[in-house]
Order: structure tokens, then sequence, then C-alpha cells
């Protein structure tokens, strides 16, 4: 079973809540992943439709929130809404998110740091969203991160595992648990991400704009169960040169003598 | 008087206290999390807290996101 800081998790699939046509899909969607994890954002009320929540439809007992520090282009603004969410009443878990260009959403990995220093600290219990960069990882780790999240590819891309090589690399050195987050597009993405040995994966874009987000938040919980017990069942060594599957004696009789 | 609240100008009457104003906003005390003048509000303040001329208050709450 996965672990992360004291809490235990069965599903190794995180699910982010944005971008779902309506609240109903989102709950059922949730329900169909059998996450038990689930991202937040925090913003303004909208003033003209207050009373559009999204904690009616979620079950604050069933799940674990994890808010984000989305739209922080800082360590201080990101400390600034990690404070707001743990006020909110989410708890210390917080997915931590420096993200300053809008154009690649790619996280400043010095703010991070800083902001992770800070608020472990402070009591949180910090996931960094980071590049995938094994030495920051590294660092993260030693200053208190409850676990990683490297991207596999950025924000809402649906592009996959396109950092696998760095990933594996944090994933061999981690003492922290891993977690893939963004970028994974495919069922077969998570499954890649599982297979090398990531604990868990983060998915929310993939799932919420497919054209039956209930349906693939079920794929992507068959993937990410079937990478993770390929990965514990160990996967085969790969070869440059072919290796026969059959036996190459007992063929005798059909050669020509 | 006037107070801004998520960025837009809002006439209050004295001695509006916080939860009232957010209450006349149509919200749910219980659903946000405020902040007055870059301050954290806890929730048990909500009540006693008195809005003053050109506060800047923010009123937060979870959205859906990855």
């Amino acid at each position: 079973m996965l672990k992360i800081a004291d809490r235990t998790f069965r599903s190794r699939l995180f699910l982010g809540t944005g971008k779902f046509s309506s609240a109903d899909t989102l709950k059922k969607a949730i329900q169909a992943s059998g996450s038990e994890m689930i991202t937040v954002a925090l913003r303004r009320v909208d003033l003209n439709d207050p009373a559009d929540d999204i904690m009616n439809v979620l079950d604050r007992e069933k799940y674990l929130f994890l808010p984000n520090t989305s739209g922080a282009r800082d360590a201080k603004e990101a400390v600034r809404l990690a404070k707001l969410a743990r006020a909110a009443g989410s708890g210390n878990w917080l997915k931590l998110e420096v993200t300053p260009d809008p154009r690649t959403l790619l996280p400043d990995p010095i703010e991070t740091l800083k902001a992770t220093e800070q608020l472990v600290k402070e009591g949180f219990i910090v996931l960094p969203y980071i590049n995938a960069d094994p030495i920051l990882a590294l660092r993260l780790q030693d200053a208190g991160a409850a676990a990683v999240m490297p991207l596999g590819a950025p924000i809402g891309t649906n592009l996959g595992l396109i950092t696998k090589f760095q990933v594996e690399i944090i994933i061999e050195q981690a003492r922290v648990p891993v977690v893939v987050d963004a970028g994974l597009g495919a069922p077969s993405h998570a499954a890649l991400a599982m297979e090398i040995g990531a604990d868990a994966v983060l998915v929310n874009t993939a799932i919420s704009v497919a054209g039956d987000p209930v349906k693939m938040a079920a794929a992507f919980a068959m993937a990410v169960e079937a990478g993770r017990a390929a990965y514990e069942a160990g996967l085969g060594r790969k070869s440059s040169e072919a290796s026969a599957s059959s036996p190459l004696s007992g063929l005798d009789f059909i050669k020509n003598v | 008087m006037k107070i801004t609240c998520n960025g837009e100008t809002r006439e209050i009457i004295q001695n509006t206290t916080l939860v009232d104003f957010i209450r006349q906003m149509e919200i749910k005390p219980d659903t946000v999390v405020a902040e007055c003048d870059g301050r954290i509000i806890k929730r048990d303040e909500y009540d006693t807290l008195v809005l003053q001329e050109g506060n800047v208050l923010e009123l937060i709450r979870f959205v859906g996101g990855g």
C-alpha cells in the first residue's frame, strides 16, 4: 500500500478536479477512478454566482483533499495560498505549485525549494510539483517534502512521459514517494510511469476533457493497477538482440538431411 | 462607506460585521475563507470583525483544479 506522510492509500491514482463539464460528471469520475486523493485549487468566490461551490459535491470524509497553490508565481504567493487553504479547513496537506510562466506552466525550482523549506517549518505536508530534475528532487526531500511530483510533460499537454529518463533517476534515488504529475494524456502513459516504479500518478486533463470522462477515469484506474503490478512482478531485461521464445533444439525433423 | 471585495467596490452601512457582509453577498459563511487587508480571518472572528472604510476583503473558496 502507498504511504505518504502518515496516510496510506489503496489507490495509486490521484485525481485533479479541474475542467470537468459538470459537478455530476466530476462526482462520477472520482468514483470510477477509485482515487482517494483529490486536488483542488483556491480562487476568489464569484460574487455573481455565490452558490457555485465544488465542496457541495465532494465528500470530505471520503477523500483526502490536496489543495494546490496554482496561480502562485513565487514562494511568497505560494505560502499565502497555502495558509488560505489551511484556513479553509483542508488540513496540512499541500500540493506546492509555483509556475511563473503562463505559457509553459513550468515550475520555478528555486522558489519551490524556498517555499518548501518555509512550509515544512510551519507544519505543512508538502508535495512539490517539479520539473523532472533529480538533483532538485533530492534537495526537496532533504528539505522535508513528503513526496516529490515530477512532471511527465507540461500541464494539460497530454504529451505523456517525455521525461522518462529523468523520472527513472528520481525514482532510483528517492526516499520519499514519487508521484508523476502533469502531462499524462492516456492510460498507457500512466501505466508506463507505474511500470518504471512511480509510486502514484496524478491525472486531471486527460480525464476531464475526454469524450466520456467517467469511462476514462476507469481506464486510468486499470492502467495504474496494471502498471504497478508489472513493476512488482519485475519487467524482463531489454536486449538489442533477439532471443527465441521457443526451444532451438528438436527441429531436426524439418531440416534437410 | 465603501470597501473592496474580490476586486469590486461595495457600499456597506456602518457596523457591518464580516459575517453580515458575507450573508448579504448570499454566500454561506462556512464555505469561504476570508482575508482582510492581507490578514486571514479565523472563522470565529467572522461574527465580531466590524468592517471599516477602505478595507480590502478577499473571499476565497476551493474550486476544481489539478
